[in-house]
């Protein structure tokens, strides 16, 4: 069978970086970067994921087929992702303080956060110190 | 099957792998096509994680302070010592499948018993973790307990936090019961370099939930560490 033997340095390499990757996050968390804490965390996840599908998991040696089945699963993953997130985080950018469209974009950015809270709005025994 | 069966086949073909099923014109088609339908399987699962951590993003964004306080509740020891674990047992698995492809059985059976002593160690730091979390009534539901302001939307991270790592721990037990099998049949010498399909199969399937946890560890325990929001 054809499949491709790495030599045990590659994995241990792989390990070895992936550990520093860990610490490297570890570290970052408590450093304040203001709002850019969430980004480096993400990317420092996402290139550990990458050196595991690589080399880990074979697609560094892998057929065009397996490689173009990988990418869409990443594709659609970002397609869910960025399409979301550009109507929920954009929401508001828009809305002036006069114009008729103001008043209910507002309520749309309230909207959820209101109805999402009602239902778990605690009940004074449940917050009562132990 | 009858032995005049095999006789006629052999007629026909030659001598062929017993792994190899007839549909396949050779054992590299049949290892290609199964490792295609596991990677479509890890598509599904692709999908199934990332929905969970868009709703885990939209709720962070609404609720920064809420995701800060709540992630200060967890241990970020045993976070970090069970990630240290995972991407050890990712590297066992590894170890592992290369045994399976240059024919070393009784290696195989070793880094298989060891990436599952290390998925164990795993899930053992987990129940703890969870153990705690039902202790100091963190648990979402009618006795979840929390002060200030900020409780019913830090209910909301732990119905995530419980949502993303249960169901993560279902996958891992779900490995172990995976690798208990191809360890025995590896036990059994069912291997050879010529076909080790499902160590290969089950590898790609323990990375996987390896990379899940790469994400959540940053994602659940260091939210705010620094401390820029709260």
């Amino acid at each position: 069978m054809s499949g491709h033997v790495s030599p045990k340095s590659t994995y241990f390499t792989i390990f070895g970086a992936l550990m520093v990757c860990t610490i490297l996050t570890v570290l970052a968390a408590f450093v304040n970067l203001g709002d850019l804490n969430f980004p480096v965390a993400l990317t420092i996840a996402v290139f550990k994921a990458t050196l595991v599908v690589l080399f880990f998991m074979h697609v560094k040696y892998g057929s065009k087929l397996t490689k173009l089945i990988v990418g869409t699963a990443f594709f659609f993953l970002g397609i869910m992702l960025t399409l979301t997130l550009s109507d929920y985080l954009s929401r508001g950018w828009f809305t002036s303080a006069r114009g008729s469209t103001s008043a209910a974009s507002i309520t749309n950015i309230t909207g959820p956060l209101t109805t999402g809270a009602r239902p778990l709005e605690p009940t004074p025994q449940n917050n009562s110190p132990k | 099957m009858p032995d005049g069966t095999i006789a006629a086949h052999d007629e026909h073909q030659g001598h062929h792998h017993p792994a190899l099923q007839h549909h396949f014109q050779d054992l590299d088609q049949q290892h290609e096509a199964s490792t295609l339908g596991m990677w479509l399987f890890l598509v599904t699962e692709v999908m199934f994680f990332g929905g969970l951590i868009l709703a885990y993003t939209l709720y962070r964004v609404w609720y920064p302070t809420a995701w800060a306080l709540g992630s200060e509740e967890l241990n970020i020891y045993l976070g970090g010592f069970n990630t240290i674990v995972l991407i050890g047992s990712s590297l066992t698995m590894a170890l592992a499948v290369r045994s399976a492809q240059t024919g070393a059985q009784r290696a195989t059976v070793g880094w298989l018993l060891l990436t599952m002593a290390l998925g164990l160690t795993f899930l053992i730091v987990k129940f703890f973790e969870y153990r705690e979390k039902f202790l100091t009534g963190h648990v979402p539901g009618p006795n979840f307990r929390f002060e200030g302001p900020e409780a019913p939307h830090v209910q909301i991270f732990f119905s995530l936090y419980f949502a993303l790592t249960g169901v993560h721990a279902l996958h891992m037990v779900i490995g172990l019961g995976l690798m208990t099998v191809i360890t025995i049949m590896s036990y059994r010498k069912r291997f050879s370099p010529e076909w080790y399909t499902p160590v290969e199969l089950g590898g790609l399937y323990w990375h996987f939930v390896d990379i899940v946890w790469i994400f959540l560890f940053p994602l659940l325990y260091l939210v705010d560490r620094s401390h820029h929001i709260v």
